[in-house]
């Protein structure tokens, strides 16, 4: 977890955080292009785990989810690359997963070798705060971090309820929908990064449809110590 | 109310994205609100009696009787408006989404039934639907989408992943996800994330409330065994559940497709493991790491890895058994249903039948078993003729 908090401590710009899905469009490649994501700056890694069924995403990462499955992608495979980006990089690494891949493996058995392999984080997309008290207590057990949604529609009783589970950083959902590219930002990211901060101290990222330089660079612009995806 | 709290003994729940989880406890605390209420079930009822055509008949079928050596009753949802169990659900979310203020509906549908109960009801309230489908199914329920058309609903073909029932779910999930605001996502069966589970179950109860009356008036007793077919398992529940506690056997039986063995089946109480789909903790079709499996069924309304987390209780408990038949022995039901009785099942339903042909041994000359004909069977004739054309 301590990866994760370097990144913040004494920050005064944005940070970024790069996204690829791991097996995406296979093994090897992907870890190469999860080594280009790090060489070109990225401050945190985002790997999605693929599943086949992810209902918080729009058509670009249900296809890369697709790739990454029919080129053979397992659990194991993807803490292998992991293993593999560890040799090289010490940039912290969050998984952007749903449940039941973890609920399968055995949430003690997927915590336990995702710190092993090298994993900061996990956030489970379809994991909302009232259904991860035994999820938030194995990570704690584990070292990783558990990254939670706050969304648009997430009301300021449901904040407090979050930043007391949530650690390492708040993923703020910046569009009402799925993952996927858009034209500009919405006025909801705005909303959340004046309302988020009223609650808490940890950092905030910004993602969901932040699709250019310049949504980022407006993004940035409108909360100090925002992250982009 | 069992289920209150949002779970089955351990199944259920509420695993979705955060975006949706205001929506959820808006919708939970709007439906407890209503589900005691005189003035809202005074509209239910009478939509039920004037427009969906309820109560409907318990039919004693002498002529398989006979033949099964046991008495068979059919419950008559085929009867129903629109053709189907699915209207009961239907006129009650709708409602509910009115009362709610809710502008617009959207819904998922495999057969194409429940689209068709969701036109039926846009329809009536005057509310836009929209109904995502998968493309295999636009295709061999195409008699459906033009019902929906038909009366308004606009029909949004699915080409992501397995193109059927569960893909158009997670399709109506992410358009759900974005538009929580002002749309009102009708849930087809007794599936999905808390309240959805509970409140269709409550919605559906009014077959199992009414084959009770109707089989004491004309019995005098409670019959010994109930069979339905379990897809996502509302029609089910919907007969099960007012006989939870009285010693009647239930039974449930799923699409066995062709043959557990050969993985092409939708069993996912016989072959499943506990897993996450669709916002609940339920059985599910899966691979060794997790990932949902494809299915196969010939009938679109039961093609689906998940199950509704009641029955995975009801199972884990064995309050209820579920046995699984295959697409083969449906088709014989389908046949024999329609030529003894003159009455044309649905494919789902026909699983009910199939299963008490082949285990009529299992029941006694005086034993009385009620088969829930959860629809009719005008959508699969085509695709049945077809099918008998080439076997
Ligand atoms: C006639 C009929 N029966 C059964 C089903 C399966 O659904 P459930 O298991 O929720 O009753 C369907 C679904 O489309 C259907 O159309």
């Amino acid at each position: 977890m301590g990866r994760i908090e370097d990144v913040f401590r004494e920050r005064k710009s944005p940070a970024f955080m790069g996204f690829t899905v791991a097996g995406d469009p296979c093994q090897k490649t992907s870890i190469r292009i999860a080594k280009a994501l790090i060489a070109g700056g990225t401050d945190i890694l985002e790997l999605g785990v693929p599943f086949s069924d992810p209902v918080a995403d729009g058509p670009t990462i249900q296809r890369a989810d697709e790739r990454a499955l029919s080129s053979g992608t397992t659990t194991d495979t993807i803490f292998g690359i992991v293993r593999e980006i560890r040799k090289e990089s010490a940039v912290p690494i969050v998984f952007l997963k749903y449940y039941n891949t973890v609920l399968h493996r055995g949430i003690r058995d997927f915590y336990r070798e995702a710190h092993e392999s090298g994993v900061d984080g996990i956030l489970i997309a379809d994991m909302p705060v009232e259904e991860s008290e035994e999820v938030t207590r194995i990570a704690a057990a584990c070292d990783i971090a558990p990254i939670f949604l706050i969304a648009p529609t997430t009301t300021d009783a449901r904040i407090r309820k979050i930043v007391k589970q949530a650690e390492g950083y708040l993923y703020l959902v910046a569009v009402l929908g799925v993952t996927g590219v858009r034209k500009t930002v919405s006025s909801d990211a705005s909303d959340l990064l004046r309302r988020v901060p009223m609650h808490t101290d940890l950092p905030l990222a910004l993602g969901f449809g932040i699709s250019s330089p310049e949504h980022a660079g407006a993004c940035a612009a409108g909360g100090a110590g925002t992250i982009v995806k | 109310m069992e289920g209150k709290t949002g779970r089955f003994g351990d199944y259920g729940g509420q695993y979705v994205p955060e975006t949706m989880m205001n929506a959820l406890q808006e919708l939970e605390a709007a439906f407890l609100k209503i589900h005691g209420d005189k003035e809202f079930n005074r509209e239910l009822f009478s939509l039920q009696q004037e427009f969906a055509g309820r109560q409907t008949p318990l039919t004693f079928c002498g002529n398989i009787s006979e033949e099964l050596g046991c008495k068979v009753y059919l419950k008559r949802e085929d009867l129903v408006h629109g053709g189907s169990h699915k209207l009961n659900n239907m006129l009650g979310q709708g409602l509910l989404a009115k009362h709610m203020g809710k502008k617009r509906l959207i819904a998922e549908t495999g057969a194409g039934q429940h689209g068709v109960a969701t036109a039926i009801v846009g329809a009536a309230l005057g509310l836009p639907v929209e109904v995502y489908m998968g493309e295999i199914d636009t295709r061999r329920q195409a008699l459906n989408v033009f019902r929906m058309e038909l009366m308004g609903a606009k029909v949004i073909p699915v080409r992501s992943g397995t193109r059927t029932l569960k893909d158009a779910t997670s399709e109506a999930f992410r358009d759900w996800v974005a538009t929580v605001l002002d749309t009102y996502y009708l849930i087809g069966s007794v599936v999905g994330p808390h309240p959805y589970p509970l409140m269709v179950r409550e919605f559906q109860s009014v077959i199992g409330r009414e084959a009770r009356e109707e089989i004491v008036r004309r019995e005098g007793r409670l019959p010994d065994s109930i069979v339905a077919c379990v897809g996502g398992g509302s029609n089910a529940i919907g007969i099960f559940h007012p006989f939870l506690n009285d010693d009647v056997e239930l039974i449930g039986i799923e699409a066995g497709g062709k043959g557990i063995g050969t993985g092409e089946h939708s069993a996912t109480l016989c072959a499943g493991e506990p897993g996450v789909l669709h916002g609940t903790l339920s059985y599910l079709l899966q691979d060794a790491d997790g990932q949902v499996l494809p299915t196969h069924s010939i009938s679109a309304g039961l093609d689906y890895p998940g199950v509704g987390p009641e029955h995975a209780m009801l199972k884990d408990n064995k309050r209820a058994h579920y046995a699984a038949v295959k697409d083969a022995d449906v088709l014989e039901a389908f046949s024999f249903l329609s030529k003894r009785e003159g009455i044309i099942p649905a494919l789902e339903s026909a699983h009910a039948v199939a299963y008490v042909m082949k285990n009529a041994g299992r029941f006694d000359t005086n034993d009385i078993v009620v088969i829930n004909l959860s629809g009719r069977g005008d959508k699969d004739v085509s695709e049945v003729s077809k099918m008998m054309g080439c076997t």
